[in-house]
């Protein structure tokens, strides 16, 4: 950042300085340990460096040197609060180079698995988002509901957070007798409480001036910087790889693609909100339309070897498209497998968006982006 | 006409087709050219890969060139997706492409900082991931935890394991 | 160690003061919140809607080390991290206790062959209470936040040499 060139804008009869401000790696608002340099000039920001890696784990190099089924626990600490998705672009990466026919019964628990935990994901947003904004409540509320889809998780995996749920041709465990009545119940009310969100939220005239106008991220730039889930639909782009790239079984539900007109927080928030409307849907549709059968192919091999070559498995996780790129040589463990993070590269479009706002509105639209660290630095 | 063709009469015949990647096309560009293809494939209306998904840097161990970086281009408006390669040695340089996508700046700097490939025209090419002064590349086959990175206690553990070796 | 701490030899006025230190102190820990990584989402589960940390008086997360007493480092301490880390338990006020919560912050966890990971919290802070898992279940950080508070009732002012 070059600071001393540019001479300090005159404001009337005052001077402002230029001054350099860090905020983080310990900072209530950064969802972790992020840690943002601002210049600004009093109390508008004119450049923001986001630097990352504080929570750089290796998780690439430890990749090389496990085998493909042994990085399945690990993909769950990439994204922790959505760890289904990872689970599953990962295994969608693998099953391509395979070529193995998953059963249609593991199919349809894969979705109903990926739609519960982009639920999850957006309430713990939704909480920390507003919290962020200095309202405490709907993280409580978020957590609320987060408890019964966790619920539900344990009965089927055991695991709250960190599930090691999905298999290469299928999931590791069928859904036990108490599931299918147990998600049907908690989408049955669920309709309710996200109007109960929206009550406290949508109209709210002090979120309105905290987020309206604050953030915005022109089209041209969302797919310049490539952003992509929420994000890029806030900005006006229809693009959900659900859709678009469509993998499983979802060209078989019928739901809509929410997008935002300006991409400026409100579109985020309100992107979400209607996401998770969305993924109501289809999980009503996939609760009463799963199928009988086996969970995984017969006859896997115990070790995995897939076919040298290369391949890309994405899926549309909750905070965009999250990918894994193998490169295999015929080996028991890939060769490279490079990880392509929605925050990361959500993150990289912050600087397009701070320009000339101030710092309490820094702190709004870092919470719009739904940053996981354990995602951006992996 | 194919992709493949039209490419070629474009930039000649430096570029090649390859088939390991699994459902999408891949194509191997000269390194000098990267970026003449890049905004050749943004910008013409017939292609239109608007969107850089992934930019990954791969070692390929004792293979010449040793290095290989990997464009994952989606095309929003006609739903493909390809991927462009380039390979280059150790020390030789990338042409940045991040004035084509913007995206590209910091999946450069995190291909710099885990595996040492340099992009020359990148704004700001430094690490990104490890602290500033950390010796060597991670992502490299060949690489191992020098001395000066590791905790004083790691050092006494690998002294004390090195010296029961010793004897 | 405080202003007053092993200054005192043992005596009843002591024993008698310790008693309203340590029940003073053990119930009003306000925990300094310092997410790391995954374990922080168990952390705020916990002092959420169903766990409900502040049946025990310590729901007041505070977002600076100076306002805090208990540090629970929740994630994985990096090479890049643990100078802050050290530099943010130095800021806390004295009598200050430290929680390592899961497997990554104690031993590495699943990340101990990583190149960039200090496997050992304990060489960086001082460490109280260590809450093993991956990550641990509200309850098991409910548990050792209790395990801490028998802790603090055995302190004494008296010099313990």
């Amino acid at each position: 950042m070059n600071t001393e060139n540019s001479p300090p804008a005159n404001r009337g009869l005052l001077e402002v300085e230029r001054l350099y401000l860090n905020m983080g790696p310990q900072h209530p608002s950064t969802h972790g340990v992020l840690r943002i340099g601002l210049v600004i000039e009093g109390e508008r920001i004119v450049d923001a460096e986001p630097d990352v890696g504080y929570l750089h784990r290796s998780i690439e190099k430890i990749a090389e040197k496990r085998t493909y089924l042994q990085f399945i626990p690990l993909t769950d600490r990439l994204d922790y609060v959505a760890a289904m998705s990872n689970n599953f672009a990962y295994v969608l990466a693998v099953e391509s180079l395979l070529e193995i026919e998953v059963p249609r019964r593991a199919q349809y628990i894969r979705v109903i698995m990926a739609e519960l935990q982009r639920i999850a994901s957006h309430l713990v947003w939704m909480g920390a988002f507003t919290n962020d904004l200095g309202a405490a409540t709907p993280l409580l509320y978020g957590f609320r509901e987060r408890e019964d889809i966790l619920d539900l998780y344990e009965m089927t995996c055991g695991a709250r957070l960190t599930y090691n749920y999905y298999r290469f041709g299928g999931v590791s465990r069928d859904i036990p007798t108490g599931f299918v009545p147990g998600a049907k119940k908690f989408i049955s009310g669920f309709w309710k409480k996200v109007d109960e969100y929206e009550e406290l939220l949508t109209e709210n005239e002090i979120f309105l001036k905290r987020t309206k106008g604050v953030g915005v991220l022109s089209r041209e730039d969302a797919i310049s910087y490539a952003v992509s889930g929420p994000m890029l639909r806030a900005s006006g782009v229809k693009w959900d790889l659900r859709k678009d790239r469509p993998y499983s079984v979802y060209p078989e539900f019928a739901f809509d693609v929410p997008t935002g007109e300006t991409g400026d927080c409100w579109d985020r928030y309100k992107v979400r909100i209607e996401e998770m409307r969305q993924s109501r849907r289809i999980l009503e549709q996939a609760l009463d339309g799963i199928p009988e059968g086996e969970i995984l192919p017969p006859k896997l091999p115990r070790t995995i070897r897939p076919k040298k070559g290369e391949a890309y498995g994405s899926v549309e996780a909750p905070r965009g498209e999250l990918g894994f790129y193998v490169v295999s040589d015929g080996g028991t463990n890939p060769v490279r497998l490079k990880i392509r993070p929605p925050c990361f590269v959500n993150l990289g479009s912050l600087a397009a968006m701070v320009h000339n706002c101030l710092i309490a509105d820094l702190v709004a639209i870092l919470g719009s982006i739904d940053i996981v660290l354990g995602e951006v630095d992996r | 006409m194919s992709m493949l063709e039209i490419l070629r009469s474009k930039f000649g015949e430096g570029v090649e087709e390859l088939a390991d990647f699994v459902g999408h096309k891949t194509f191997l560009v000269p390194p000098r050219i990267v970026r003449e293809v890049s905004s050749f494939l943004r910008n013409e209306q017939v292609f239109g890969f608007d969107y850089l998904t992934c930019l990954s840097g791969i070692d390929r161990g004792k293979e010449e060139p040793r290095f290989e970086v990997s464009y994952l281009l989606s095309s929003l408006t006609r739903r493909e997706m390809i991927q462009l390669k380039v390979r280059v040695n150790d020390g030789e340089a990338v042409p940045s492409v991040c004035d084509i996508w913007r995206t590209a700046d910091w999946h450069e700097r995190e291909a710099f900082d885990l595996l040492g490939i340099v992009f020359s025209g990148h704004p700001n090419l430094k690490r990104i991931l490890l602290p500033e002064g950390w010796t060597g590349h991670p992502l490299r086959k060949d690489y191992v935890v020098a001395e000066a990175d590791k905790e004083p206690w790691e050092r006494e553990e690998s002294a004390r394991e090195s010296n029961e070796h010793g004897k | 160690m405080g202003i007053i701490e092993n200054r005192f030899r043992p005596n009843i006025v002591i024993t008698t003061l310790d008693k309203v230190f340590n029940w003073s102190r053990k119930n009003s820990l306000w925990p300094f919140s310092f997410g790391l990584a995954c374990c922080a989402i168990e952390m705020m589960a916990t002092a959420a809607s169903r766990y409900d940390l502040a049946r025990f008086g310590m729901e007041v997360f505070r977002p600076s080390p100076r306002q805090a007493d208990l540090m629970i480092i929740a994630g994985t301490v990096t090479k890049k991290m643990a100078p802050r880390v050290r530099l943010l338990y130095e800021q806390m006020a004295e009598k200050k206790y430290v929680i390592a919560m899961g497997a990554c912050t104690i031993s590495g966890g699943p990340f101990q062959d990583a190149y960039s990971v200090v496997r050992r919290v304990d060489e960086v802070v001082p460490v109280d209470v260590y809450i093993p898992g991956c990550p641990p279940r509200p309850e098991a950080l409910i548990e050792g936040l209790l395990e801490l508070r028998r802790k603090i009732e055995k302190e004494t002012l008296a010099r313990t040499d």
